[in-house]
C-alpha cells in the first residue's frame, strides 16, 4: 500500500543529497535584489545554509525545482517553475516539481492567498533560474576555453554553434557549482521568451487522474487514530455537559476528549468515530445571542439608517452635490452568509509529543498553523514540522488554522498521532463564513448627466470594512462618500475568494448600470467617461491605474461586438480586485421564454500569463464559481444554527448550469500582477445586468434564485 | 465486525468491518485505496463514485455488506498504467484544478463511455451533471469526455 507519507515525505534536502553531486542553487525570497548563491551539494545536504529556496541540476540531467507555495487548484506547482525553467533554458521535459515543506528560514511568504504568490516571486523565480544558466555557460566556457559570449542555451545543453560542440547541463552542473556566482545577472528580454506563455499541463495530471494519495485526507501514518468533532450546533451556545458512555462504548472508539467547546471522538476509523460521534448526549448553553437569518435583516436596516459609520473615504462635498442633483439615484443590495465548501473538506494530521510536533495536511498558511500549535502545546516552533499536501480546493478557508489547532488539541490530548475529520456537515456548519453584507449606493446626476456624487455605505456581519474605498469608481467623482457598519455576530467569518469584492463587485457594477440608464448612457460609454474624467482630471487619490482598467473595458466590449448583437442581451462588468483588471459581458438569449445565460466573454489584464493553460482555466473557473454563488449560494440561519448542512440544501453550481466562458488576455508585457480571485468578483454583475436587459428587472439580492424576477427560470 | 471478501480491481481483499460501514470508508480507512475520495457523504457530489460490475455507484452511501460478489473498480484499477483513454484525454484536455473531484469524474465518465461509447453531448453532460467540481472545471471535462470518445472507436 503506498501512502501520502511514503510518496511525499522525501523532501527536497534528501533529493538533492541524493543526487551524485552537481549544481545546487539557492535563492533567496525575501530581498528580491539578494543574489543567488552557489553552494555545494555537502552544505545543502547538511542544511548548513542560508538561503530560502533551491533548484539543483542532478549529473542525470534532472532539474529538480521546489516550489514552496501551498497548492491550491491555483496552478503554483506547475507555474513557478515554469518561471525558473524559461530563464535556465530547461528542457522542460526534464523538470521535476516538489513541494515545499514550511520553512521560514529559507523560503518567505508561504501562503496561498491573496493571488500574490505570481507577483511576489516573480522576479526572485528568474534571476534562479538566470543565475544557474549563467554559471553553466562559464563552465562550458572554461571547459572549451572559448569566450562565455560565443556560447548559447537551449532546451538544457550549452552550444558552441561555430565548433559544434555542445554539453548538456548534468554534464556541466559539477563543474558549474565550483564557481563564484555572477554578482549581476542579465533576465532575458520578455519577447524572448519561449515557456512562459505556453500552455503547459498541470504536473499533477497523472498522479490526479491515478488516484495517487496527495491530499491531507489521504494521509494515513501506522498507528494513526481517526477523530471526529462535536462543535456546538448553533453560533452563541457554549458546552454544558457530555455524556459519552455511549460512545465510549461502541467499537473502535479509543477515547473521548473535551477541549473548549468541542467533543472529540478519537478511534481506529472514520465511520465507527462518526457512528459514535452520533451517539454523543452533549448539553449547550447559551453564551451569546443566537441570531437567525430574520434578525440579521432587521439588524440590516438599522444599521443602514441610524448605525455608527466609519468613514473609508470623502472626496469634495457630498451633501452639497446631492443638493443640487437633478436626478437621485438610490438602491440597496445584499447578499448571504456563504460557506466555502472547498470539496476536500478540512482535515489535519498531528502527532505532539514532548520533544516536538509533527503537522500534515492542507493548510494555505503553514506558519500560521505552526504559530497556533506552539501556543497550545507550549513547544517551540523550530521543534514544529509542518509538511503541505496538495490541498482539495481553498477559497480562503484554509487561511484558518482552526482544524490544526484542534488536531494539535486532540494528539496532546490522547497521546497519540490523530488525523483529525471534518464531516461536509461540520465542513459547512463550522462557520468561518463569507460574511453577510447589505450596501446602499446613491449617485447624483446633474441635467446633463454627469456623475456629480456618489455615496456608498456597507453594513456588514463581522465583516470589518466591508467596502473598498479606494476602488473605482473613487477618484472619478467630485463627491464621494463610502462608510461602514459591523454588527458582530457570534457567527464566525473569514475571508473567502475574493474578500468582500466577491459580492461588492456585483453590488457596484450593478448599480452603476442603474445609474448609466438612469444618465440614458450606454453602460459601457458611461464607464469609459468616468475613467477618462479618472485620468484627466482624478479627485484625490486613485489607487488603480486607469490605462489598464480602459484597455479591458475596450477589449471586453470589442470582442463581444458590445451592442451590435440581435436577440443577445448583454450585461456589462468591469472590476479591478488583488492588482489585476478582468472586464466581463454576459449575453442572455431567450429561449422558451426564459432568459438564459449563454455566454460570458472575459478581458483580462494579469500582466504577462505564463501558463496559457492554467490561466485559462482560472479565470473559467472564477467565473464559474462567481455565477454559482450568485445564482445559487445560500446560507440561511434560526437561531444560531445554520440551515443549511449539506450539498442537498446548498447549492453548487453544476456543469448544465455553466455558460460557454470565452477568455482573452491582454498581452501588455506587465510583469504577472495575479489571477487566482480577480475573475471571480465581475461574475455577477455581468449575468445582472445582461438579465435586466432582458426582463427590465433588476436582481438586487444574491441568491438570484430566491428573486421575484427569478422565479421559475432555475 | 464481520469479514467481507471483496474483489477490487482484479485482486482479493479481506476487510473486518462492521456491516454497515460504507464502502468508501472501506477502500480509505482498511484497504489504503485512497484515490476514491469523501466529498459529502450523502450521494450528492460524486467525489466517491467507483464502478460496481462496471456501473458507477456512489460509495459513500453503498454499505460494504451489499457488495456481495460484484467486482469493484476504483480509480487506481481503471487501467493498469493509468493509461485508460478518459485518463489520457483529462491529462490532453488538462482539466484539474484542485484535482480532488476528479478521480470521481474520470470514474463517472468511464462509466459512460462503457455504456454509450459515442455520447451525445446532452448525455455527456447530462450524466456528468451530477459530478460537483467546486473549482469549476466543468468546460474541461465536457471536453475531455469528448476527447476521450474520440479516442474509443
Amino acid at each position: 500500500m503506498q501512502t501520502l507519507e511514503q510518496t511525499s515525505r522525501r523532501n527536497f534536502m534528501k533529493i538533492a543529497a541524493a543526487a551524485s553531486g552537481g549544481l545546487f542553487l539557492g535563492f533567496n525570497w525575501t530581498n528580491s535584489t539578494a543574489l543567488p548563491v552557489v553552494v555545494d551539494a555537502k552544505s545543502i545536504a547538511a542544511g548548513n545554509i542560508n538561503f530560502n529556496s533551491y533548484l539543483s541540476i542532478g549529473t542525470d540531467n534532472i532539474i529538480t525545482i521546489v516550489s514552496p507555495n501551498p497548492e491550491i487548484g491555483q496552478g503554483i506547482k506547475t507555474a513557478f517553475p515554469m518561471v525558473v525553467a524559461e530563464e535556465l533554458d530547461a528542457d522542460w521535459k526534464q523538470v521535476k516539481t516538489v513541494q515545499g515543506n514550511l520553512d521560514t528560514g529559507i523560503f518567505e511568504r508561504q501562503v496561498t492567498g491573496g493571488s500574490g504568490a505570481v507577483p511576489h516571486s516573480w522576479e526572485r523565480l528568474r534571476k534562479a533560474g538566470a543565475t544557474a544558466r549563467h554559471l553553466l555557460v562559464e563552465a562550458a566556457a572554461a571547459k572549451w576555453n572559448v569566450p562565455a559570449a560565443e556560447l548559447t542555451t537551449e532546451n538544457g545543453e550549452v552550444l558552441h554553434k561555430t565548433s559544434g560542440k555542445s554539453a548538456t547541463y548534468g554534464e556541466l552542473a559539477e563543474a558549474a557549482s565550483k564557481l563564484t556566482a555572477p554578482t549581476e545577472v542579465k533576465l532575458k528580454n520578455e519577447k524572448d521568451f519561449k515557456l512562459i506563455g505556453q500552455s503547459v499541463r498541470n504536473v499533477d495530471n497523472h498522479n490526479i487522474a491515478t488516484g495517487k494519495p496527495l491530499f491531507g485526507l489521504d494521509f494515513y501514518k501506522e498507528g494513526m487514530l481517526f477523530a471526529l468533532i462535536q462543535r456546538p450546533k448553533a453560533f452563541g451556545l457554549k458546552l454544558k455537559s457530555v455524556d459519552s458512555a455511549a460512545a465510549k462504548a461502541m467499537p473502535g472508539i479509543v477515547d473521548v476528549v473535551t477541549f473548549e467547546n468541542s467533543v472529540a471522538v478519537v478511534g481506529k476509523s472514520t465511520w465507527q468515530v462518526k457512528k459514535a460521534k452520533d451517539a454523543l448526549k452533549i448539553e449547550y448553553e447559551k453564551a451569546a445571542e443566537l441570531e437567525s437569518t430574520a434578525d440579521h435583516n432587521r439588524i440590516f436596516s438599522q444599521l443602514m439608517d441610524n448605525g455608527e459609520a466609519t468613514v473609508r473615504r470623502k472626496d469634495g462635498d457630498v451633501e452639497a452635490a446631492f443638493k443640487s442633483a437633478a436626478k437621485v439615484i438610490k438602491a440597496e443590495y445584499q447578499c448571504p452568509f456563504l460557506p466555502h465548501s472547498p470539496l476536500e473538506p478540512m482535515n489535519f494530521f498531528a502527532h505532539v509529543r514532548e520533544d516536538g510536533v509533527e503537522l500534515v495536511g492542507p493548510t494555505q498558511t503553514p506558519e500560521r498553523a505552526r504559530t497556533e500549535v506552539a501556543k497550545i502545546t507550549g513547544i517551540a516552533p523550530e521543534k514544529i514540522t509542518v509538511e503541505i499536501t496538495r490541498q482539495g480546493g481553498g477559497f480562503g478557508r484554509r487561511l484558518s488554522a482552526d482544524f490544526v489547532i484542534e488536531a494539535a488539541h486532540v494528539s496532546k490530548l490522547v497521546k497519540a498521532p490523530v488525523k483529525v475529520v471534518w464531516t461536509r456537515e461540520d465542513d459547512m456548519t463550522g462557520g468561518t463564513y463569507r460574511p453577510a453584507v447589505r450596501y446602499r449606493f446613491e449617485a447624483a446626476l446633474d441635467k446633463s448627466g454627469t456623475l456629480i456624487g456618489y455615496k456608498l455605505r456597507g453594513v456588514g456581519m463581522n465583516s470589518g470594512n466591508s467596502t473598498r474605498e479606494d476602488n473605482f469608481p473613487s477618484g472619478s467623482v467630485d463627491n464621494l462618500l463610502i462608510d461602514s457598519v459591523e454588527h458582530k455576530s457570534p457567527i464566525t467569518t473569514g475571508p473567502w475568494r475574493a474578500p468582500i469584492t466577491n459580492f461588492l463587485a456585483y453590488a457596484e457594477q450593478s448599480f452603476l448600470d442603474e445609474v448609466a440608464e438612469a444618465a440614458g448612457k450606454d453602460p459601457v460609454a458611461f464607464r469609459l467617461e468616468l475613467l477618462e474624467k479618472a485620468k484627466k482630471s482624478p479627485v484625490n487619490a486613485v489607487k488603480y491605474d486607469v490605462d489598464r482598467m480602459i484597455a479591458v473595458v475596450k477589449m471586453a466590449a470589442e470582442k463581444s461586438n458590445w451592442g451590435k448583437k440581435k436577440g443577445v442581451y448583454q450585461g456589462f462588468s468591469v472590476y479591478f480586485s488583488h492588482r489585476s483588471y478582468v472586464a466581463q459581458v454576459g449575453e442572455i438569449v431567450m429561449q422558451k421564454g426564459k432568459p438564459v445565460l449563454k455566454n460570458v466573454i472575459a478581458a483580462v489584464d494579469c500582466g504577462i500569463v505564463i501558463n496559457q493553460s492554467g490561466s485559462l482555466q482560472q479565470v473559467r473557473g472564477g467565473v464559474v464559481d462567481g455565477l454559482g454563488h450568485a445564482m445559487y449560494g445560500n446560507m440561511t440561519f434560526k437561531d444560531g444554527a445554520p440551515d443549511q448542512t449539506n450539498f442537498n440544501g446548498f447549492r453548487l453550481i453544476r456543469m448544465n448550469e455553466i455558460p460557454e466562458v470565452d477568455v482573452h488576455f491582454v498581452n501588455n508585457g506587465i510583469s504577472p500582477t495575479g489571477l487566482g480571485e480577480p475573475a471571480l468578483p465581475p461574475a455577477g454583475a455581468a449575468m445582472a445586468n445582461a438579465f435586466y436587459k432582458a426582463t427590465k428587472q433588476r436582481l438586487r439580492n444574491q441568491p438570484f434564485v430566491n428573486e421575484e424576477a427569478f422565479k421559475g427560470i432555475s | 465486525m464481520a469479514l467481507f471478501k471483496l474483489l477490487i480491481n482484479n485482486r482479493a481483499y479481506d476487510a473486518d468491518v462492521e456491516r454497515d460501514t460504507p464502502l468508501l470508508w472501506v477502500l480509505r480507512d482498511n484497504l489504503g485505496l485512497v484515490g476514491t475520495k469523501y466529498g459529502c457523504g450523502i450521494a450528492q457530489c460524486g467525489a466517491c463514485t467507483v464502478h460496481l460490475d462496471g456501473k458507477a455507484v456512489r460509495s459513500c452511501v453503498l454499505p460494504v455488506s451489499a457488495v456481495g460478489k460484484a467486482k469493484v473498480t476504483t480509480i487506481e484499477g481503471l487501467s493498469e498504467k493509468g493509461d485508460h483513454p478518459v485518463q489520457q484525454a483529462w491529462d490532453e484536455v488538462d482539466v484539474a484544478q484542485c484535482g480532488y473531484c476528479q478521480a470521481g469524474q474520470i470514474m463517472t465518465a468511464a462509466a459512460l463511455l462503457k455504456e454509450k461509447p459515442k455520447p451525445t453531448e446532452e448525455e455527456i453532460v447530462s450524466t456528468m451533471s451530477g459530478n460537483i467540481c467546486r473549482c469549476g472545471t466543468y468546460h474541461r471535462i465536457r471536453e475531455a469526455v469528448k476527447v476521450a470518445a474520440s479516442k474509443t472507436n
